[in-house]
């Protein structure tokens, strides 16, 4: 090679970083490796796919090219705070974790290096307090909101009363799963249901206490915080033991395609909730396979596109460019920093007619964001799995959790964070 | 007969096909060490990469499609053909072969001598290997199993004996593909039994596993023995990856499944195949019955911890397991 090569080859070298630095860099903390590949590839792909899309259709937002920087985590939390470390210099505007784990790790992180971090649905629940939160959103719905959706659910098909019907808890053993437990106790005193839980340990593959324990104790209703291989197990055992499947409720991330499919005839009419609707024949999915599969520039086999988890990361990917929109809107400039996002997270407004303008009518509910609150309405909706047509049906409209408690909860937890952290609560 | 009591008994017999599941997985570790003195932490994985290798034939699914698509710019997904089960788990049983082979051919024949922690190392290097191998082959999406194995609790034990313990007793719930677990269990310790005592290259294997240089000296081939345990190894691997990968789907974390076979090896020894199977036996009973009996007062989910604490009271009293060989070192 002559030196001549070699210079060339270095001033592209330059040229190219030059031209990168300028991008809108987007990290995607994705896991498509080891055991929660399944929900970890879907969510990475539509996350993907939409900047793409963007990039392709747009020209990226507002002139600005998006540059995805993919870290595999393999949902493990070493490794995820790994590619915080590893991605943070690149410029990255907005951190997508997708695991609760590594969340509660980031945020003291992503405060310090002031970089937001959207944990949509996920994460730290009381962080919807953006006055102790300023760095964290959790919009459009956190874990309590869930819980409670779940309870409003199951008063309006019970007339409007749960006195005397008994609910258990099954859930994942862990920070995550841990979670509702606060809320739905809230709700129990509130509303007189009995309130059992029933803990699975990691990774939940072994279930047979758990249903044999349902199976005697004949709860009316089973709620359910899973995730990975316990959904499948815990639909599957619940089907075994010939649990009515229309009273077991399995919260977001508990509903994908993968978590039903196992379980073949035995999971039909299995519910679960929703923060986002599905609909395979959004205008956008359709701009998706054009410009962004057929082109070759698909983040995955493009066999994923319209199932749950695939339109969650897509739907996560849009808030987070609707969210570097305001932010170049706000401060005037298109080659916005983290700071300058955030502030368009915290302004962001998701209305049906833009929504509606994006190909994706009525994908989730309307919200705004403010400083107070970083959690969204907190809607959901509620569907069912069809196992002979092999698709989600959606039951409900969006839902609406009940605020009274779960402000006061939040209230409560995320004061007892800034008394525990030196924090004086307050907007930036 | 109290409801409180009949459940208690339908406790302990889950129990012991919990343990049956359990001790499925620890046949394969127990082959490999009783004969090479490894213990391989990739025998998870084989489960997983089996099972994987089992629905990806039976669906006619294009291996490395994804690493042929990215390279040529094609679409291939599959081969338009569906392979019958038998068919497919001969196939199966071949691949988990040239496996054994290939792990004795490129990695053991050069570790021959080696200290046993390194070989341990090895095998946690071959786990790694072999997971991303199944990825790349197979993909990770969750996959069903289509081998029309029974699913849900027996009806007809359940209503025999509803209304034993008075109204509050539902009868005994009997998972059937646990039924089907076991007696392929019984069926597999036994043909492994009456392989190792009826036939040559059995006795041979039993040679190997007490004197490694004596058995050379007569003439048994080392390598041969090691393929056929590793080809053994793989295909009780398969058989548990079925069995589990029924209950959830065949899918990534089948390769923790090992994690439930540590401690029956624990109490049953490494080196006994009917310790595999006592040893998942009493894990599999006595955990449930303490999830059962103190599981509620302090907050459930004890099945792992009580586990792993039992093993450790045998590591403790009696370190070589119920039936392992006792260590005995001359000075």
């Amino acid at each position: 090679m002559t030196l001549k090569t070699l210079t060339t080859l270095a001033l592209s070298g330059v040229l190219v970083a030059g031209t990168a630095a300028a991008d809108l860099v987007i990290p995607d903390l994705s896991y498509r490796t080891g055991p929660y590949a399944a929900g970890g590839t879907p969510f990475s792909d539509g996350y993907q796919d939409y900047f793409n899309l963007l990039n392709a259709r747009d020209g990226g937002i507002g002139g600005e090219t998006v540059r995805i920087v993919e870290c595999e985590t393999g949902y493990n939390t070493e490794k995820g705070v790994e590619c915080y470390e590893a991605t943070k210099s690149e410029g990255a505007l907005i951190y997508q974790p997708l695991s609760t784990g590594i969340t509660y790790q980031l945020i003291p992180k992503t405060t310090a290096d002031e970089i937001p971090i959207h944990t949509m649905g996920y994460g730290r629940t009381s962080a919807a307090n953006g006055e102790v939160f300023p760095w964290v959103f959790n919009y459009p719905a956190n874990y309590w909101d869930a819980a409670s959706v779940m309870v409003n659910y199951l008063l309006e098909e019970n007339g409007g009363s749960l006195d005397g019907k008994t609910i258990a808890l099954v859930y994942h053993n862990s920070a995550y799963g841990k979670e509702p437990i606060r809320t739905l106790e809230a709700l129990s005193a509130e509303h007189g249901f009995e309130f059992t839980q029933i803990a699975v340990d990691h990774p939940g593959q072994e279930q047979k206490s758990q249903w044999l324990q349902i199976r005697r104790e004949r709860p009316d209703f089973v709620l359910m915080w899973g995730w990975g291989v316990m959904n499948q197990v815990a639909v599957q055992e619940a089907s075994n033991i010939n649990f009515p499947m229309e009273n077991f409720i399995g919260n977001w991330w508990a509903g994908a395609e993968h978590d039903v499919t196992p379980a073949g005839a035995g999971a039909n009419g299995y519910k679960s909730l929703n923060m986002n609707r599905i609909d395979a024949d959004l205008p956008v999915f359709a701009d998706i396979t054009s410009m962004v599969h057929d082109a070759g520039n698909a983040a995955g086999d493009g066999s994923n596109i319209g199932s749950v988890l695939y339109t969650r990361g897509m739907y996560a990917a849009m808030l987070a460019a609707e969210a570097i929109a305001k932010a170049q809107e706000i401060h005037g400039v298109a080659d916005v920093t983290p700071a300058m996002v955030r502030d368009g997270m915290e302004a962001l407004e998701i209305t049906n007619a833009r929504m509606e303008e994006l190909g994706m009518a009525q994908i989730g509910p309307e919200f705004s964001v403010s400083c107070e609150n970083h959690g969204g309405s907190g809607l959901g909706i509620v569907q069912q799995w069809d196992a002979s047509a092999g698709n989600w049906v959606a039951l409900t409209d969006y839902i609406a959790p009940q605020d009274a408690v779960i402000d006061g909860l939040i209230a409560e937890d995320s004061g007892a964070f800034a008394a525990e952290n030196n924090i004086t609560p307050g907007c930036l | 007969m109290s409801a409180d009591f009949l459940y208690g008994i339908e406790v302990v017999l889950n129990g012991l096909m919990a343990g049956v599941m359990y001790a499925l997985v620890a046949l394969g570790f127990v082959l490999i060490f009783k004969a090479s003195g490894i213990f391989n932490f990739a025998q998870g994985v084989m489960a997983l990469f089996a099972a994987l290798t089992l629905v990806g034939i039976m669906e006619g699914q294009v291996p490395f499609a994804h690493i042929i698509n990215a390279t040529f710019g094609t679409e291939l997904h599959h081969f338009g053909w569906e392979v019958p089960a038998i068919l497919a788990i001969t196939c199966t049983v071949g691949v988990m072969i040239l496996f054994a082979w290939a792990v004795q051919r490129f990695l053991f024949r050069h570790l021959v001598g080696q200290e046993p922690i390194i070989l341990f190392m090895a095998t946690i290097g071959l786990a790694y290997f072999l997971e991303g191998m199944g990825d790349l082959m197979w993909g990770s999406d969750i996959k069903t199993l289509a081998l029309g194995l029974p699913q849900g609790g027996s009806r007809w034990i359940e209503d025999a004996t509803a209304g034993l313990g008075g109204d509050d007793f539902y009868g005994f719930f009997i998972d059937k593909l646990d039924m089907v677990a076991t007696v392929v269990a019984i069926v597999l310790v036994a043909g492994l039994i009456a392989f190792s005592q009826y036939t040559k290259h059995g006795r041979a294997m039993r040679a190997v596993a007490d004197d490694h240089q004596a058995a050379l000296s007569v003439g048994i081939s080392l390598n041969f023995i090691w393929i056929l345990v590793w080809s053994l190894a793989g295909f009780v691997a398969l058989v548990a990856g079925i069995m589990w990968g029924a209950k959830s789907g065949v899918q990534f974390s089948l390769s923790l499944i090992a994690l439930k076979a540590l401690p029956v090896l624990m109490l049953g020894g490494f080196t006994s195949i009917p310790g595999a199977i006592v040893g998942g036996l009493i894990i599999g009973v006595g955990e449930k019955l303490f999830e059962y009996l103190v599981g509620p007062m302090v907050g459930g989910a004890t099945e792992n911890w009580f586990a792993y604490v039992l093993a450790l009271l045998f590591l403790v009293f009696r370190p070589q397991g119920l039936f392992g060989e006792k260590i005995i070192e001359r000075v």
